[in-house]
């Protein structure tokens, strides 16, 4: 895109371009240029520009999903450019008009987006000043910036005032340099969720709710089981409902459903449906797949780099789970005329979903318009563009848009998981209680926070890739769950093991100064010395780091019969200084409200290639009865630079129950979830693995 | 088969031609366009759908529209119309939509119309109730990001406004 383009798009004004950091740095000159051919530089990371009505927009290929980026993103041009909150308006995620973008994930928006935003907005304010000193010459260090006003002595000026019939383009680095977080005045504060109001109205346009012109609806055709095959295929009595098109096409790119793409399409729903179920086929299975039962011990079988053990190792278990967005995966896709395709969905990559749909129809990439509308929801589980290309494929036959929305059980079927995973660790401990020997492996479900954060010379952590029966993708924290639990509860064996308070044998085993801070907080808060030992009753607690964040939480629990309710937990996360303090409690106590489903019951049964717990029925997840009382404790850390905090505050959850189930009953529970089916019985073995 | 050709929804008639056996969400998001009713499981397992008919919290995902022809259909587009941006965008919102944003009782988002509505229920049968009450009351509807404190929160908020505005009225 060139700069006329641009301003062709966006109309007149001026427009800050943020390069990252590692770009060629001739593109980091820095004055205005006015030079309307030059091309916009390669890599660019947001833009930001003010209009000459002096409304601000900044572009960036984030996409909110909940996490409130928009608001944080909002609040960093706020507070640089000096202007209120409501002057600014964020387009997010959308492939036409915002920079390239990997993706929303890895808490990588706060750390990596945010501070470049705040980068272009105060290039922007200081664009805005030598605006003002050239029209009123005046001296640069006379004028300022405050409430969306440029002023200068007796002389006041609104942004559009001074961006009127400019046309100004700069290019700055992204090394510019910001105001410390101890002077912000808009970010660090709990400002409101900017698009709260499309919200409660339910005004909001989800990808599910998107509507074009004369849009069909589509319905596809999914296998009775991973990898069967189509083996024949009936349509004549689908074909025969009227306004129904059957539409059977081989796909190029990965698909679990496989490489037949058979969908409807229809003018309404109903008749979509109908159309679905009147589809005889006939599949061929593929047998022999492992079950949710027998799927750790083919984790071992299939793994690579299997070594033997040194210590003597417990075997813990980490089930599948899934992520329940409670919007389902959801797109409409509409072709032009001239072959190019434009497409609405709930994603978290929009340019990787471009990708997708690009090298599925052979077309170049500009030739696809994404755009992600604020969506319902991620957790890591949007990555891909399914429904995307479903949609794609069907409206191009149909020649018409086509909206393919995911039903719940196709979501709980054909989305993929977080992944299932064999755990085994083991420690040895000296008489003092310091570290002497950790041991560690991990098959399948993933590296993320493999490595202890204790102090101890002889390990060995090691994480085995294996086979995996279904498709498993990212979630929130990844494995850094499972590798928590585990790490954990055997440093909880190992304190009982010498007698010591868990969280006095963490704390003498701990130099990270941060990670001490958190543990001390969430201690305190939760009166751990104090705690009052009764029947019935249990206490734990966990620590751990995860993305640059700090997490340690303390549990509560109470024991009736094989039942168990997590009372009371208190969590204490630091993850550098605040952006918004609202948000980050509302972040921290919702991956408490989360993980406890993972920690307690939640799994995905499995057998003979068919998921069992395909819907809500049969696949419970937290709600209101479940929720102990949750408090977040908030270290903020103004001189260090903000991490993210999406996920990291799950990861001491189900650690923390767990060991607070071993408090109150003496059983050492070894899986993930700890109790589907209720505690086991006190006379049955506590480790099921 | 029976077709329902008129709905009084948001205090307005609305005239439309569906099979009475088809969902009153379906018919609502795909026909009307009011799409402030999410689908979220089709089973009433999560009440993202739920809408209040004759003033009852009811899951239309699971409710025929046959069922509820001439009876009163409120949709979160009709709580507070003038909100809406269909009516003046600026305009007055209902104390529990202010309740939930006061709070930050949400994340993402999709479960918070079917919230508001089920508390807007609650709150009419039991105008006063305590965080237990709230809890069981609300317990039909999933809030996948864990808002659920916050939701409880927002609601004894509601409910507080609710009975400073009788108590000076």
């Amino acid at each position: 895109m060139t700069r006329r383009e641009f301003f062709a798009i966006v109309g007149g004004g001026i427009v800050v371009i943020l390069i990252p950091d590692d770009s060629d740095a001739q593109e980091s000159g820095g004055g205005a240029r006015r030079g309307m051919n030059q091309r916009m530089p390669e890599q660019v990371s947001a833009w930001l520009h003010i209009a000459e009505d002096g409304s601000v927009t900044v572009y960036t290929g984030k996409v909110e999903v909940g996490q409130n980026a928009r608001t944080s993103l909002t609040q960093a041009a706020a507070e640089e450019l000096h202007a209120p909150i409501a002057s600014i308006q964020l387009v997010m995620g959308d492939t036409a008009l915002t920079p390239f973008d990997m993706g929303t994930s890895g808490s990588g928006t706060t750390p990596n987006m945010w501070p470049q935003i705040r980068k272009a907005s105060a290039a922007a304010r200081e664009m805005l000043i030598d605006l003002a000193s050239q029209k009123w010459t005046v001296d640069r260090a006379a004028i300022t910036v405050a409430d969306g006003k440029v002023r200068a002595g007796e002389r006041s000026a609104g942004f559009g005032d001074l961006t009127h019939g400019e046309k100004l383009a700069r290019t700055i680095p992204a090394g510019a340099a910001l105001t410390p977080a101890g002077q912000w005045q808009v970010a660090g504060k709990p400002v409101e969720k900017v698009n709260g109001r499309a919200i409660v109205t339910g005004a909001h346009p989800y990808a599910y709710d998107v509507h074009r012109p004369s849009m069909l609806y589509a319905k596809v055709l999914y296998p009775p089981s991973f990898g069967a095959r189509l083996a024949a295929l009936d349509s004549a009595a689908a074909e025969a409902i009227p306004g129904v098109k059957v539409v059977r096409q081989k796909i190029s790119g990965q698909r679990e459903a496989g490489a037949d793409l058979v969908g409807v399409v229809a003018p309404d729903p109903s008749t979509a449906e109908r159309a679905l179920t009147a589809l005889k086929a006939e599949w061929t299975p593929v047998n022999g797949q492992p079950s949710s039962k027998d799927v750790f011990a083919y984790f071992k079988q299939t793994a690579q780099n299997a070594s033997s053990p040194r210590l003597d190792l417990a075997a813990y278990t980490v089930a599948y789970i899934a992520h329940v967005p409670l919007e389902p995966r959801a797109a409409v896709a509409e072709w032009s005329a001239d072959g190019k395709l434009m497409v609405w969905t709930g994603s978290q990559r929009p340019f990787g979903v471009r990708s997708e749909l690009a090298a599925e129809f052979g077309i170049p990439e500009d030739s696809v318009h994404v755009i992600v509308p604020d969506t319902g929801s991620g957790y890591g589980g949007k990555h891909q563009g399914d429904a995307a290309v479903e949609a794609a494929v069907l409206a191009k036959a149909a020649g018409r848009p086509v909206k393919r929305n995911w039903t719940r059980e196709e979501e709980m079927t054909w989305a993929y998981f977080r992944p299932g995973g064999l755990l085994e660790a083991g420690g040895k401990v000296n008489p003092d209680g310091t570290l002497a020997a950790w041991e560690f492996h991990n098959y399948n479900s993933g590296p993320s926070s493999l490595g202890t954060p204790y102090r101890v010379a002889d390990k060995h952590e090691q994480y085995h890739r294996t086979q995996s029966p279904l498709r498993q993708g990212s979630y929130r924290a990844l494995a850094s769950t499972a590798n928590h639990f585990v790490r954990e509860s055997v440093m909880d064996d190992l304190a009982h093991s010498v007698s010591m308070d868990p969280l006095e044998f963490r704390l003498k085993n701990l130099d990270n100064q941060r990670l001490r801070n958190v543990l001390t907080a969430a201690a305190e808060r939760f009166g751990w010395s104090n705690r009052k030992r009764r029947p019935g009753r249990g206490f734990g607690l966990a620590a751990g780091t995860e993305k640059g964040g700090y997490v340690a939480t303390c549990a509560e629990i109470a024991v009736t019969g094989s039942a168990v309710k997590v009372v009371r937990v208190v969590e204490a996360f630091e993850c550098g200084a605040i952006v918004n303090p609202e948000h980050l409690a509302n972040q921290v106590e919702g991956a408490v409200a989360m993980g406890i489903g993972g920690a307690l019951f939640e799994h995905v049964d499995f057998a003979d290639g068919q998921i069992l717990t395909n819907r809500l029925g049969r696949y419970p997840v937290p709600r209101f009865a479940d929720m102990p009382v949750i408090e977040s404790v908030l270290l903020d850390r103004k001189d260090i630079p903000s991490a993210g905090a999406g996920e990291t505050p799950i990861v001491g959850v189900a650690p923390a129950i767990a060991n607070a189930i071993f408090d109150a009953t003496g059983q050492r529970i070894r899986c993930l979830p700890l109790v589907a089916n209720g505690l086991p019985a006190l006379s049955a073995p506590s480790a099921p693995a | 088969m029976a077709r329902i050709t008129e709905l009084e929804i948001n205090g307005t008639r609305r005239h439309l031609d569906a099979d009475s056996d088809r969902t009153l969400l379906s018919v609502l998001r795909d026909d009307l366009a009011l799409t402030g009713a999410k689908y979220g499981c089709g089973e009433g397992q999560c009440a993202a759908c739920t809408v209040l008919v004759d003033g009852t919290p009811t899951k239309s995902c699971l409710t025929k529209v046959g069922a509820v022809a001439g009876k009163r259909i409120l949709t979160i587009e009709g709580l507070a119309p003038s909100a809406h941006p269909a009516g003046q965008p600026e305009g007055k919102l209902h104390p529990v939509q202010e309740a939930f944003l006061e709070a930050d009782a949400m994340q993402c988002g999709w479960c918070t119309p079917g919230m508001i509505l089920g508390a807007v229920g609650l709150l009419a049968r039991s105008p006063n109730p305590t965080d237990a009450e709230i809890s069981s009351g609300m317990n039909g509807h999933i809030c996948r990001c864990g808002t659920y404190p916050r939701i409880v929160h927002a609601i004894r908020l509601a409910s507080k406004k609710a009975a400073k505005k009788g108590a000076h009225a």
